[in-house]
């Protein structure tokens, strides 16, 4: 299940004479990218773009062979799934099940798909046990993964979040780490724009950088975090790894603590620890 | 600053005790970090520290709670605002609802303590240059990206100069920039003796700005001790909160070590000497 998006020259302003987005060009094929960079550097406005909630100005954004200038969201809405950053902007529902039932059912499968595919996603994020229950009674970091239950049960070949880990504890991100894993196991296109450099160097393949409505950087994650040039313009901290690996002046650019481990060994010609 | 001894807490119509026999002290001026995986009783613990718990949810209380000298069971809600600043998980319950403008919001709780309008102004100046929310004073509260939410929410607090500040995931919704703008107003206020408890889960932070760390779990004070002690312990990685990457990289490369580092310059200074004595 695959499909290439294509962002090709996209301008973008909510306001006449106040650009959001400027020239960016970009695609995007199976496997999972991080977006970073400051509030305000257009990267939700970017999302919303791939997912034709919002059009270009100038430029057109490619869903497969969909132009989405030409479609309304909900067609769009069968390709790209996006989770939405504040889930208090996604939920509407008063039961948990019927909350994450209506992406299903909105583009066409049948009551009982849609159930079955609800549960399912559930079940991935948890929390099946909950499903009767009214969204707004749970933890913000509980409403946070209903929201990404509700666009896993749809089923897309693309799946947008927005900040995914907010909130979420040690158990949550291994949980939405997994997710994103099986995603790119399955051969779909994950986008996520992340905060948690960390998270961002652990568990994605590609790192494409904002600031002020541009691309500054697009590559993989030891390139973009080794560019403290780009970091500095995206006002990005380093992950921590990468801060460990520069203090002890390794020549790589680690991104988790067992690659740093091996390349502290390695590149300092030390004995290997004693268990 | 802060005295809690024994302090066991159940919510109404319920008999799952949240907080369970919690005894700790902080000092005037220092920063405690609290950790612990979601429904430990983190916010329920906040929420004891300025009255919400018992006065608001009601259930069941014991033990004592002692702020700033005075007994938060004992008291009530309007007094014990004149001693903590409560910044809650969500910025949207931090709002008045009454105010439709950034800097009316701000103003909001020092107008219901009667402070004069020329201190007022000089202390809502000082706040929106500190946490930069300058170019956003005559905008509406509710119009805001959720990270600017966030900032209005806490400076709508300090701007009160509390005593003791309490702070629940103040920075979930901030990227890195706003996140260490909020960690530096936090110094500047230390530097000035408040007293400050922050619940975050962002753990490489967090450690380098407090002295120490305490860890809830279901309930129950698992640790509390200085940020290396904390996490040098055999039982940290079943306590379901993230372990500093710094500790992790550290205990991988001498596992039989006593104590680990936490922040990226303690564990520079150790591998220095660890680098000495490992030589091929």
């Amino acid at each position: 299940m695959s499909c290439r998006i294509v962002v090709d020259h996209v301008h973008f302003a909510y306001t006449l004479g106040q650009p959001v987005l400027r020239d960016i060009s970009l695609w995007f094929d199976a496997g999972a990218t991080a977006i970073i960079g400051e509030n305000g550097a257009g990267k939700t406005t970017l999302m919303k773009l791939l997912n034709g909630l919002l059009k270009p100005t100038q430029g057109d954004v490619w869903v497969g062979d969909l132009n989405t200038r030409h479609h309304d969201p909900a067609r769009i809405a069968r390709h790209v799934g996006l989770v939405f950053q504040n889930p208090n902007d996604q939920i509407f529902k008063s039961r948990v099940l019927d909350e994450v039932m209506f992406g299903p059912l909105n583009i066409g499968l049948s009551e009982s798909a849609a159930r079955e595919s609800a549960l399912a996603a559930l079940e991935t994020v948890e929390l099946a046990h909950l499903a009767d229950e009214n969204p707004y009674d749970l933890s913000y970091a509980q409403r946070k993964r209903i929201c990404i239950a509700s666009i896993l049960a749809m089923q897309t070949p693309v799946v947008v979040f927005d900040e995914p880990t907010i909130s979420q504890d040690d158990h949550g991100l291994r949980l939405i780490a997994r997710i994103i894993r099986t995603l790119e196991a399955e051969g779909r296109t994950v986008i996520s724009i992340v905060h948690d450099m960390n998270f961002a160097a652990e568990h994605f393949h590609r790192v494409i950088a904002m600031a002020e409505g541009e691309v500054v950087a697009d590559g993989r994650p030891e390139d973009v975090f080794a560019d403290e040039a780009v970091l500095r313009r995206a006002r990005v901290d380093a992950p921590a790894m990468v801060k460990l690996s520069r203090a002890t002046g390794l020549r790589r650019t680690c991104l988790t603590v067992p690659a740093f481990v091996a390349s502290y060994l390695t590149e300092k010609d030390l004995r290997p620890p004693r268990r | 600053m802060i005295r809690v001894r024994g302090l066991t807490y159940t919510y109404p119509n319920s008999d799952k005790q949240v907080l369970k026999n919690i005894t700790l002290e902080v000092e005037r001026g220092e920063t405690l970090g609290i950790v612990g995986p979601n429904g430990a009783g983190k916010s329920t613990f906040c929420h004891a520290l300025m009255g919400l718990v018992p006065h608001f949810y009601h259930g069941t209380i014991s033990g004592e709670v002692i702020v700033n000298g005075v007994s938060v069971v004992q008291s009530h809600m309007g007094e014990m605002c004149r001693h903590v600043g409560l910044v809650f998980q969500e910025p949207i319950h931090q709002f008045s609802g009454a105010k439709l403008t950034v800097e009316e919001e701000i103003a909001f709780g020092l107008e219901n303590l009667g402070v004069d309008s020329a201190t007022m102004q000089e202390r809502v100046d000082w706040v929106t240059a500190l946490l930069g929310l300058a170019d956003l004073r005559r905008r509406n509260p509710y119009e805001l990206s959720g990270g600017q939410m966030q900032r209005v929410a806490i400076a709508s607090v300090l701007v009160l100069k509390p005593q003791v500040l309490v702070l629940d995931e103040p920075t979930s919704q901030l990227d890195p920039a706003g996140t260490a703008e909020v960690f530096a107003a936090i110094e500047a206020l230390r530097a000035e003796g408040v007293t400050t408890v922050i619940v975050e889960h962002k753990v490489e932070l967090l450690v380098e700005h407090c002295s120490r760390i305490a860890v809830l779990v279901d309930g129950e004070l698992k640790a509390l001790d200085t940020p290396s002690r904390v996490f040098s312990r055999a039982d940290a990685e079943h306590w379901g909160v993230e372990i500093p990457r710094y500790s992790r990289a550290y205990r991988a490369l001498d596992p039989a070590s006593e104590s680990v580092p936490t922040t990226l310059h303690e564990t520079v200074e150790r591998l220095r000497d660890y680098e000495l004595s490992h030589r091929g």
